[in-house]
């Protein structure tokens, strides 16, 4: 007994352990924090609780079973994580999805960051303690993974593309629903703007929490959203265009002081943008066929690749070696979130515990990309 | 006989009545609360128990009382075994004091609906209630884990912080109708043809803001933020022991509640009380109107709970000492110098 005492009442500081069973760690990461009082001394992130051996998995599949394989990292945006692996093969193969499969896939993917945007602005705002805007996000959310189900029978773990196109044409009616959908979006970001922006206790819990500087967000190697809102203007779809996003109009905003709030508004400013894109992908979808004409076996030539996508989360790439068989020789993947979490121990030194579940929130991460 | 029928019967019907009505309340406010807040949220609440779901109070409490009672090996099992009762014992007795409504005959008796007038009523409301965070306190220690400290440590900051700004609330009503007992207050806003709100706007919105917080409710409900403390100092509680610290929290916010429209909004009495052209209001009980204005103010509750975002520790103990208490006090020295002017004028 008088131990226990002694650690918990006379030392100044506690170690008390977050996660990997706590409600606001999103997923199972593990926060060991040091703590004077309720001020946090020093963070340490444990991970690895989720580890499934995707890399390795793709070595022993084929390049076209490693696909829904890789569904299961961030199973928030699955699409991107297939549409950033098939590119990639497509570019080791030296081949190019026909147009028409360029278009779903953009819309697809973008749809996909706005579901991906959805499930972070709820779940952040839930963690603050803003609990009804999770449910009208995820009332946005359910239309999005209508229109998945409807279009591959998934919602989640969508397995979207193939290596070389697509595998299903759009159903009946894809327009009119995705139509529809962009017609009402941006009405609805309103509505969770108006429940978070100007709320003075909002702005209270992010503004100066958990800032970083570009320069220390670009040391440190975040990207996406995380790295806007630093203020920089870098953006993969911008900066190195893959698929066909050069043909689209579209913003990217960043923020200014690297805070939580500055991520926040990025990142609702990039749900606009992405149902801008979607606007105009959707309208200009050409005839054609959805498969470029590719082997049954795939089997690239000898050599290694790197190619990253600009993920919801930030740059998801994958670096493939082929030592010309039906199999990777080495696969590897460079996820958005592993990176993105190195910035926490940073961030939450000096803040309170609170803050950390709201720094947590605002990185964005997902575990099953973390541990992979 | 009149004696044992006036000081002994009477008294416990009324005490046995609270504590039946009490735990029903709570029954109702929690699936009003699921209900009211899944509204909000465009959703449906519970649906599955009964039609619309309306016996789930039935189930949610069933349900905590078949739970497996679980006390930590480390727990100090004595005072873990008591905070709860601590924290809930004051919540009921606390309403001892609370007019429901005015006097009225049963059966050619006169009755009144409250168990009894004291005439110190807002002080002993005032520190019946501090003692529940005792339990707080207690429970958090207790559990000798450190989730809980952190929760317990945090609410006895608030509480004693907030109860500060919530005593000077008050004076201003205790001013103007210059008594401490609910009832003479309640009849002092009769007198005065007007409910004391409008006389004291800002002192409402203290006590109500302070209130809140006191109940550890959102956007104050730091004590038990899930997203950040797991469950606060009730993690690790379970089945009934739990059950107690929720009826206790629910208990708490009726007198927050009741204490509003008691002290501002004018207890029983119908609006406008002394104007005659409306005189036909009074067909509504006295007892009626208490009720409707303090769901009212529970409503307010949930409505809080559904918007807002949750304070942080050091914001929150900022908002109470910075904000709540310089203000509080300068109603205190406004209204006073108004009293006194304006009486001698």
């Amino acid at each position: 007994m008088s131990t226990q005492e002694e650690t918990l009442f006379d030392a100044s500081e506690i170690t008390v352990s977050m996660g990997p069973q706590h409600p606001s760690t999103h997923g199972v990461l593990q926060v060991k924090l040091k703590l004077d009082g309720e001020r946090v001394i020093d963070a340490e992130c444990v991970i690895g609780y989720l580890h499934r051996g995707v890399e390795k998995l793709g070595e022993a599949q084929t390049y076209g079973q490693f696909v829904p394989t890789l569904d299961r990292m961030d199973y928030i945006a699955a699409v991107s994580n297939c549409l950033g692996y098939c590119e990639t093969i497509e570019k080791l193969l030296g081949i190019q999805a026909p147009p028409r499969a360029q278009y779903i896939r953009v819309i697809m993917t973008e749809l996909n960051r706005i579901t991906s945007h959805l499930l972070w602005l709820g779940t952040h705002a839930l963690d603050i303690g803003a609990m009804t805007v999770f449910l009208y996000a995820f009332r946005e959310r359910e239309e999005i993974l209508k229109i998945f189900e409807n279009y591959c029978g998934a919602r989640l773990t969508t397995h979207m593309f193939r290596i070389g196109g697509t595998q299903y044409e759009i159903y009946d009616g894809f327009q009119d629903q995705v139509r529809a959908f962009i017609r009402d979006f941006p009405k609805h970001v309103d509505e969770y703007e108006t429940l978070l922006t100007e709320n003075r206790i909002w702005i209270g819990r992010t503004r100066g929490v958990g800032v970083i500087s570009a320069k220390d967000a670009v040391d440190i190697g975040l990207t996406g959203p995380s790295l806007r809102g630093s203020g920089l203007e870098w953006d993969l779809r911008k900066a190195k265009p893959y698929a066909i996003y050069s043909d689209f109009e579209f913003d990217i905003p960043t923020g200014e002081t690297g805070d939580t709030y500055d991520r926040y508004m990025v990142r609702i400013e990039e749900m606009r943008q992405s149902a801008r894109i979607v606007g105009q992908a959707v309208e200009k979808i050409p005839d054609g066929p959805i498969m470029a004409k590719l082997s049954k076996i795939i089997k690239p030539p000898v050599g290694d690749i790197y190619h990253s996508i600009e993920a919801p989360k930030g740059e998801l790439g994958y670096y493939i070696v082929s030592d010309g068989s039906t199999q990777a020789y080495r696969a590897r993947v460079r996820p958005p979130s592993f990176v993105n979490l190195k910035a926490l121990r940073q961030m939450v030194r000096g803040h309170m515990v609170a803050d950390v579940v709201a720094i947590i929130g605002t990185l964005d991460i997902v575990l099953g990309e973390i541990d992979r | 006989m009149n004696f044992l029928i006036d000081y002994i019967l009477i008294p416990l019907i009324k005490i046995a009545l609270l504590l039946a009505i009490v735990p029903g309340y709570v029954a109702i406010i929690t699936l009003a609360e699921r209900k009211v807040i899944a509204w909000m949220q465009v959703r449906l609440g519970p649906m599955r128990v009964g039609p619309w779901g309306i016996l789930q109070m039935v189930a949610d409490p069933l349900k905590l009382l078949i739970k497996e009672d679980i006390v930590p090996v480390r727990a100090d099992r004595w005072i873990f075994t008591l905070a709860p009762v601590i924290c809930l014992i004051p919540a009921f007795i606390v309403l001892a004091v609370i007019p429901f409504g005015p006097t009225i005959n049963i059966f050619g008796k006169p009755v009144n609906l409250y168990i009894t007038d004291l005439n110190i009523g807002v002080l002993y409301v005032l520190s019946i209630s501090s003692v529940g965070v005792l339990g707080i306190i207690l429970g958090g220690w207790a559990s000798n884990s450190k989730y809980p400290l952190l929760g317990a440590l945090r609410s006895a900051a608030q509480m004693v912080s907030y109860e500060v700004a919530l005593g000077f609330s008050i004076i201003g009503v205790l001013m103007l109708s210059g008594t401490l007992s609910l009832v003479s207050i309640v009849e002092a806003q009769k007198t005065s043809n007007v409910w004391y709100v409008f006389l004291q706007p800002v002192g409402f919105i203290l006590f109500f803001v302070c209130g809140v917080a006191e109940t550890n409710r959102a956007p104050f409900d730091l004590p038990e933020a899930e997203s950040e403390l797991v469950a606060g100092f009730h993690t690790e509680y379970s089945g009934f022991r739990f059950s107690l610290f929720f009826l206790a929290e629910y208990a708490n916010m009726l007198t927050v509640a009741a204490m509003a429209v008691t002290l501002f909004w004018g207890g029983w009495l119908r609006p406008f009380p002394n104007v005659s052209a409306l005189a036909f209001l009074d067909l509504i009980p006295g007892v009626v109107w208490f009720v409707a204005k303090v769901v009212v103010f529970l409503y307010f509750y949930l409505w809080f709970r559904a918007s807002w975002p949750r304070y942080r520790y050091d914001q929150l103990m900022k908002l109470g000492w910075q904000f709540m208490l310089p203000i509080s006090i300068a109603n205190v020295i406004v209204t006073a110098i108004l009293v006194v002017l304006l009486n001698k004028g």
